[in-house]
């Protein structure tokens, strides 16, 4: 009896928090038919949105995906004064508000900001491509370290260890060994952070100027009352959200480093 | 079930208390150095930049600019509104956590799924999708479009999983013969969940906890369609923020922001503390 209860009342839950919302925006994007939808998503300042939001995923992705790994490796193969220190800076990202990552970025490059004079050197990065990606870095640093750093711990050194007295070099015992063993754990948060850099708003806002990425697009279309395009941009949002999920479910990563 | 990664819902200091003695292996101060140039550009500097501007007009003046009634209002707001919300998560979190491991039904792989959306759906797409059905001409002839129930809604979606991922692995590996001995002595269900398992769970349901008040109180996106963002109403201290820098107020946005970044570091290390107590219970 109690049993029911608790599993109706957690699904009641559910469904009214998540689902039912999450599948109004597709209804409402496709009430006046797909073509609709279409036409409202293939217009000339969606269509650019979209492309924006893909070339900074393209460079934030690769950027955070290698220098997670290393800061991975910096953390759990070696000791340091400090390393709870910058324990606590990879999980900053997590805990701190968008709007202040922004606000720090616009601060740091802005006029007046340290690296304000940049921009008299033709270097522009508030309102263009460098600021936005360097929003999505600062957002989704932590993925691909959360996800190696257990593993790293897992596997240990011992391989490792072998390989270097057999004669191996750093990058040969990298390549044939450390990495076979992380690659699961990579490609996990390699998903997780191109879904924040996809997704990334509130530290985009303050950073983008005139710029929209998708997600500022769809504020936009909003603010502009143009709902068919706002839902129809959200849709190809939400869908590259359901599939990060289905991708993540499909790895299994744990089952082939366990 | 539980394919997602263990890390999820825990922080990277949680696996990292007790490094092994480093092997020898060279490019260790390389990698070293290569990780801190990283964390300083991409991180560091533009913080230190935010704290350097937020103190330009004295200690004073960030007290000033954020103990401002407009400010002030937008802090406890958001405050308040996190901790209902911290709460709310720890009872509906543990529920859902409760259900999918302890509970059978058909479908519960599908739901274990759903419960990561909010993770990867963005924050704008979420405040989109509840001002369509919440907000006005919604299905349901509900409206709390532009109010603190509004408000609360997004919160609510946004920090779903915390708790639910914090709370699921820990509740997969308690084994069950404390619970049927318990059980086997006379205990109601709700004694043994008092007694047993709750105590079991109250780590993990705090660090959950910890981290969804934490998103809570730095919400944008979910919050700033549905908010409708009146001042000294429904104004959540990141639109604040927003808003300053918008009006080219940089140095009360910064002081707010200061205080948000404490509050940041705070949870941090409170979970930092959560999971150093667990550590020494368990080698005990």
């Amino acid at each position: 009896m109690s049993r029911w209860a608790l599993r109706i009342g957690t699904l009641g839950y559910l469904a009214l928090l998540l689902l039912v919302p999450v599948g109004f925006v597709f209804y409402r994007a496709f009430e006046h038919g797909f073509g609709h939808a279409w036409h409202a998503v293939t217009t000339p300042a969606a269509v650019h949105a979209l492309e924006l939001t893909l070339i900074s995923a393209a460079v934030a992705v690769p950027v955070n995906t290698v220098f997670g790994i290393i800061l991975a490796l910096a953390l759990v193969r070696t000791r340091f004064p400090g390393r709870g220190l910058v324990n606590a800076v990879v999980d900053l990202p997590l805990a701190l508000s968008p709007v202040v990552v922004g606000l720090s970025l616009y601060l740091l490059y802005g006029r007046g900001g340290w690296l304000g004079g940049l921009a008299d050197h033709g270097i522009r990065v508030l309102f263009s491509l460098p600021g936005i990606v360097l929003a999505t870095l600062f957002v989704s640093m932590p993925f691909v370290v959360r996800e190696v750093v257990p593993v790293l711990r897992e596997i240990g050194t011992e391989q490792e260890q072998a390989a270097e007295t057999l004669g191996a070099r750093p990058m040969q015992i990298f390549r044939r060994i450390t990495f076979p063993a992380i690659r699961w754990a990579v490609a996990y948060g390699v998903v997780l952070t191109t879904a924040r850099v996809i997704g990334e708003f509130g530290a985009v806002s303050a950073v983008a100027g005139t710029k929209l990425t998708l997600p500022l697009y769809v504020r936009a279309e909003v603010e502009n009352f143009d709902t068919s395009g706002a839902y129809a941009a959200s849709v190809v949002l939400a869908l590259i959200a359901i599939a990060t999920v289905v991708v993540l479910r499909a790895f299994h990563p744990r089952e082939e480093t366990g | 079930m539980g394919s997602w990664p263990r890390s999820r819902g825990r922080l990277a200091t949680e696996s990292i208390t007790a490094a092994p003695p480093l092997a020898g292996l060279s490019g260790g101060a390389l990698a070293r150095g290569v990780a801190m140039g990283y964390l300083s550009v991409v991180v560091l500097l533009p913080l230190a930049a935010l704290i350097w501007a937020s103190r330009a007009g004295g200690l004073g003046s960030i007290w000033d600019a954020a103990t401002q009634p407009e400010a002030a209002a937008a802090l406890r707001l958001t405050l308040g509104l996190a901790a209902i919300c911290a709460l709310v998560n720890a009872v509906a979190g543990t529920a859902i956590a409760w259900t999918l491991v302890r509970d059978r039904f058909p479908g519960k792989g599908a739901v274990d799924a759903v419960i990561d959306l909010p993770f990867a759906l963005p924050t704008i797409v979420a405040g989109l999708t509840l001002l369509a059905l919440y907000g006005p001409g919604g299905p349901f002839g509900i409206d709390v479009a532009f109010t603190r129930t509004g408000l609360m809604f997004a919160l609510l979606f946004v920090t779903l999983p915390f708790v639910v991922r914090a709370v699921q692995p820990v509740l997969l590996e308690l084994d069950t013969e404390m619970e049927e001995a318990a059980a086997s002595l006379g205990a109601g269900s709700f004694a043994i969940f008092r007694r047993i398992v709750f105590p079991n769970l109250l780590p993990a349901i705090l660090s959950g906890v910890a981290l969804a008040f934490a998103r809570a109180v730095g919400e944008f996106g979910a919050v700033v369609l549905i908010s409708g963002n009146l001042p000294f109403k429904t104004e959540a201290a990141s639109v604040y923020i927003f808003g300053q820098l918008q009006s080219d107020n940089q140095s009360s946005a910064a002081a707010v922001s200061v205080v948000l970044l404490f509050i940041s570091l705070g949870v941090l290390l409170a979970i930092g503390g959560i999971r150093r107590r667990r550590t020494r219970h368990d080698r005990v």
